[in-house]
């Protein structure tokens, strides 16, 4: 067996990041106009003293609403591809470690033993003080399949699981998620390994 | 319909860096208390964003260009390979950089460090690998600056990467280092890498054969994604 190279470590993005990768247009997953339920998802990134972290960078990862990635691993022909949907989003927090993007809501996608998992979106979030980006997903409080998610059933206490559910606030068009992310603490929400 | 899941193999220990460094003071409010929960891979994971090719353009792998005249500093090349962990190569992937500019200081308004802002440097560039997981970039070589995590703190000479790779599970964003700094050796992020040959991989390497000569030194520098999972082919 040929010898593995050792891996790239990880480095904080500091505090510059936006010079480079804030790109305001990738917030908005629907600018193409891709189809299915259109949502807002806001919230807040928080650090251990429940002070905001207006220097966080978040990335979102998402299905499109058939449930379908756009990405070439994703051979399911009977979930069509959506054109105008890549699935990709960027934002920044602001000084008071809001964010704020624009997506639909995506279709489920199947996890292990083929069962579906419940809709979400994965997140990863870089920021000064993070060595390596925290990993984390977005369910959504007022989804009935979330009951048999396999990730969410893995997490024993219901308090942590609340942390990945984005709460609806409004009924507008398009109506509005809350999703604060503590990154310690009181209410840390709960980060992954993958 | 079943679909097959191409994993990718679990971080080696001590290849990355820990959330809590308290050398890194910032680390100390923002790194989580509870260990993560471990996120068996899924098409969620595996998947990614898909940047094709001419979606930026040839500039802007040169950030001496663009403005009235070229910056001051030592103009450098800095090329080189992103990679998996099984030394396959990795085309077609979105690699972002930016850095400060000769003097220190960066077009950022956050960063108020009595150093002059240079009109011909902005510190921004994007690339796609080529089919050979190839890139490269003309830049200049940033100067070392102080920040507040000590009394007499400066980051060494470094230069930001951002790289997608395949996958959701491969996103990688590091810093490019030079040899021989000897601000390396009392570097807090740079010294929270555990394993030694680990943090020697941030280091790019000089190289004069990607150097142009009387007008550019050159820098090799490398970038190991993660590779797949050893286990064969599963059913999810």
């Amino acid at each position: 067996m040929a010898e593995k190279l050792i891996p790239t470590p990880s480095q904080t993005v500091g505090p510059f990041f936006h010079m480079a990768l804030e790109r305001p247009q990738w917030s908005d997953l629907t600018r193409d106009g891709p189809a299915g339920e259109r949502i807002v998802i806001t919230g807040r990134v928080l650090d251990g003293d429940g002070m905001p972290v207006g220097d966080a960078c978040l990335e979102l990862w998402q299905a499109n609403a058939a449930g379908r990635y756009a990405h070439p691993d994703d051979t399911r022909q009977d979930r069509p591809l959506d054109p105008h949907f890549r699935g990709f989003g960027r934002v920044s927090t602001d000084a008071e470690g809001r964010f704020r993007f624009v997506t639909i809501r995506p279709g489920p996608v199947p996890g292990r033993g083929n069962a579906l998992q419940a809709p979400h979106i994965a997140v990863a979030i870089f920021a000064r003080g993070l060595l390596r980006q925290l990993v984390t997903r977005i369910y959504f409080a007022d989804e009935p399949t979330n009951e048999t998610d396999p990730v969410l059933s893995a997490i024993a206490d219901p308090a942590l699981r609340q942390t990945l559910l984005a709460q609806r606030v409004n009924d507008a068009d398009p109506p509005t998620y809350h999703f604060d992310i503590v990154l310690q603490g009181k209410g840390e929400t709960v980060f992954f390994e993958v | 319909m079943t679909t097959a899941v191409r994993r990718f193999a679990p971080t080696i220990p001590g290849t990355q860096p820990p959330y809590l460094y308290p050398d890194y003071g910032s680390t100390v409010k923002r790194a989580p208390q509870r260990p993560p929960f471990r996120l068996e891979q899924t098409l969620t994971e595996v998947t990614g964003p898909v940047f094709t090719d001419g979606w930026a353009g040839p500039e802007a792998a040169d950030l001496t260009r663009g403005h009235g005249g070229p910056p001051l500093g030592e103009r450098i090349i800095v090329a080189g390979r992103v990679l998996d962990e099984d030394a396959r190569p990795v085309p077609g992937t979105l690699v972002e950089l930016w850095q400060c500019n000769a003097a220190g200081r960066y077009r950022h308004p956050v960063d108020q460090h009595d150093a002059p802002l240079d009109p011909n440097f902005d510190g921004v560039g994007q690339v796609i690998t080529n089919a050979r997981g190839e890139y490269r970039f003309l830049t200049i070589k940033p100067g070392a600056y102080p920040w507040r995590n000590g009394p007499n703190s400066w980051r060494p000479a470094h230069i930001h990467f951002s790289v997608f790779g395949p996958a959701f599970a491969t996103r990688l964003v590091t810093q490019m280092y030079f040899p021989g700094d000897p601000l390396l050796a009392l570097d807090a992020i740079f010294q929270s890498v555990p394993d030694s040959a680990a943090r020697e991989r941030l280091i790019a390497a000089y190289a004069p054969e990607f150097g142009r000569p009387e007008w550019a030194l050159g820098y090799r520098f490398d970038i190991v994604l993660r590779g797949r999972a050893a286990t064969p082919l599963e059913p999810q």
